[in-house]
């Protein structure tokens, strides 16, 4: 099937607009796409008649030019009819909007329109689901745009099973500066599932990082879809829901007892290299991570800092999750030391992590990371940043994105997020350094490259 | 490939849902999957002159088409000294529902795992290790892996156990065989790849490891509904 259409229309249909109801979803739709995104769109109601002076089409076969997606959001009964429409029309694909299939009890009519489509080799997203984001380009969601937090561009994919998931998830993606290139939510997923997404999202130039909310797998399908991940170069995350969950069926032997659905996925995904976030804090992490440092670590991290505590915290955090601080050899504290201003030079603490005081100034960053990015017993820097330290400039995250060019080795930074101290987390940011807005936040950042390390 | 023996096996045991351990052991043993020396003695003459080939003290254990969980019924008996008490046992276990005689096994010793596969709903055949005994399900220190495994699986699962230093050493434990059990576990999924349409899961419980050998003791083998 060719998903281009789905993902890249030039021109849509809404079938379903109401003529007396501007709170029906299909003219949500409508009225965003018409009035905000540079797609030609067509409204559809059997009644016809004019809409906002648009001629509204009886049917998809009156639209005089050609339709790449249809937006299907009448009764579910109706749903069959206005398929085949599309399917006669030679329309690229559809969102089906509409509820009130497998959800409640009608998985006759699912199976019936899937049954349809498969046989024309029609694509559809849905039923029951909001459908596609794609910022800048449409999107699908029958939510009002003023009332979405909407991401900017960006090389994040993400395919969510449920549509509030991914509503709230754009938020939190937000908050991070982290950007999306498509974002889907598949409802009862009846045609395009996950990994068929999986498969488009591998070939999009636009993504870095494929993302998942998944509820479940059908039959064997968890199978496929890790053996598929785990071939690509694009790491990808998952987050799993329903991980209490023991399935209903009596459990009569030791291994099923103690290989419950939930244990066996996340063991499956670490065996992959697939990286499972275990809830919305992680998956964002890890997105955010993964999309500037695409690849996995073993996780040996050298922590610099600006203050003791905050060692002390990150340390902390470091083992809690399973990562190393290891010690520095006595050649690298050396090297440091060679490189600090004279101001800090006795009272820096060179063990890891290393503690600059708050009297360092950039050049002391940029000696600390630049020997720990040639030392052999690290490969990841985690920098904490206290901005009150008055001899850290606005220039420091450009001056320490050099490391990353030169070795390889990833550098994250943690930066309280206050609108103060915004210039200095561009600075990083801007320059391929994820900066996250806690101790923690940072911590799993680094986590999130060493899971991709299959187990 | 299955061998006929094996098919045979699995044929037998449809009528009650799940292989005799007897049964099991011997496929196992089929597919390169070790167990004790063992005889399935079906009178009291058998039992002891099986006794005596394996050696004072052995295992006795009951065989019965309605008893899947035999220490629920005292149908277990380890470390049995000589042949008047293993008459006795014989005699015991001649009582309980179904009764259609008894594992005579040499006793083996070393660290307690269990070893296990499932067909996953999700993921088809997954393959289990965990630290085993009699609190496995308390302490829950276990790890699955998706079928076939390759030998890094193997390794990888050793390391992500919680116990893992039981198995590569510790006060005065020596470390289990680690190239025995990688071999056990990789004919295991070998044979699980090929039955993973006909069962259900399979418990290898308890598996012993010393450093010299790995051992299935005891094995259930619960087979698939017919579709």
């Amino acid at each position: 099937m060719n998903f281009t259409p789905l993902f890249k229309p030039g021109s849509m249909a809404v079938a379903g607009v109401s003529l007396s109801n501007e709170r029906h979803p299909a003219n949500v739709i409508y009225n965003k796409i018409h009035l905000r995104y540079p797609v030609k769109v067509y409204p559809v109601n059997p009644k016809g008649g004019v809409f906002k002076r648009d001629r509204v089409y009886r049917g998809m076969e009156e639209i005089p030019g050609p339709v790449d997606l249809a937006v299907i959001a009448v009764r579910a009964d109706l749903v069959p009819e206005t398929l085949s429409q599309c399917i006669r029309k030679g329309v690229g694909g559809a969102v089906i909007i509409s509820g009130g299939f497998a959800e409640s009890g009608r998985a006759d009519l699912q199976e019936r329109i899937a049954a349809m489509a498969r046989e024309a080799n029609f694509p559809f997203i849905g039923p029951n689901c909001l459908g596609i984001y794609s910022p800048g380009k449409f999107d699908t969601f029958f939510l009002p745009g003023e009332r979405l937090v909407r991401p900017n561009p960006g090389s994040v994919g993400f395919v969510s099973q449920s549509g509030g998931v991914l509503v709230d998830q754009m938020v939190k993606f937000t908050e991070q500066g982290l950007g999306l290139s498509l974002a889907v939510s598949i409802g009862n997923k009846a045609l395009i599932r996950e990994i068929d997404l999986l498969r488009y999202l591998a070939e999009d130039p636009a993504t870095q990082v494929i993302a998942f909310y998944v509820e479940g797998f059908g039959r064997n399908e968890g199978r496929a879809f890790v053996e598929l991940a785990a071939g690509l170069s694009k790491p990808v995350v998952v987050l799993k829901a329903g991980k209490t969950a023991e399935g209903s069926r009596a459990v009569s032997s030791h291994t099923a007892s103690l290989a419950g659905d939930y244990k066996v996925f996340a063991d499956v995904l670490a065996q992959y290299g697939i990286v499972e976030a275990r809830n919305e804090f992680e998956l964002t992490c890890f997105c955010e991570s993964l999309s500037h440092y695409p690849r996995a670590i073993e996780g040996n991290v050298g922590v610099i800092t600006v203050s003791g505590g905050h060692g002390a915290l990150a340390t902390d955090i470091c083992a809690d999750i399973g990562l190393q601080v290891p010690r520095l050899s006595d050649a690298v504290k050396a090297e440091i030391r060679a490189g600090l201003s004279a101001n800090i030079r006795d009272i820096a603490s060179l063990g890891n992590p290393i503690d600059l005081t708050g009297s360092a100034v950039d050049e002391d960053f940029e000696a600390a990371v630049s020997a720990l990015g040639r030392a052999p017993e690290v490969d990841c820097l985690l920098l904490l940043l206290l901005p009150y330290s008055p001899g850290i400039s606005s220039d420091l995250g450009a001056r320490l994105s050099y490391v990353h060019q030169q070795t390889g080795k990833p550098l994250v930074a943690y930066v309280p997020h206050v609108e103060k101290y915004r210039i200095l987390i561009e600075g990083f940011e801007l320059n391929n350094v994820p900066v996250a807005s806690s101790i923690d936040g940072a911590a799993f950042m680094v986590e999130a490259m060493r899971r991709c390390r299959p187990c | 490939m299955l061998s006929a023996e094996m098919v045979n096996v699995i044929a037998a045991a449809r009528k009650h849902g799940w292989v005799l351990e007897p049964e099991a052991l011997r496929l196992l043993g089929a597919a390169g999957v070790p167990g004790p020396k063992f005889a399935w003695a079906k009178s009291k003459t058998d039992a002891l002159a099986a006794a005596a080939g394996i050696g004072y003290p052995v295992a006795a254990k009951v065989v019965s088409p309605q008893v899947m969980h035999k220490s629920d019924v005292q149908g277990v008996q380890p470390g049995v000294p000589d042949a008047e008490s293993l008459a006795q046992v014989y005699d015991r276990f001649s009582r309980l529902p179904g009764f259609e005689g008894v594992v005579v096994a040499e006793m083996l010793s070393g660290r307690e795992l269990i070893v296990g596969a499932k067909i996953d709903y999700q993921f088809g055949p997954v393959i289990l290790l965990g630290i085993g005994g009699t609190a496995v399900e308390i302490y829950q220190d276990t790890v699955t892996r998706m079928a076939p495994l390759k030998p890094r699986d193997i390794e990888s699962m050793l390391s992500c156990l919680r116990g893992s230093r039981l198995l590569t050493g510790h006060r005065g434990f020596a470390a289990v065989n680690i190239p025995k059990l990688t071999a056990m576990m990789l004919a295991f999924s070998d044979l699980v790849m090929e039955l993973a349409d006909r069962i259900d899961s399979i418990d290898l419980n308890p598996v012993f490891c010393s450093p010299e050998r790995c051992t299935v003791a005891d094995a259930r083998i619960l087979l698939a509904p017919l579709a």
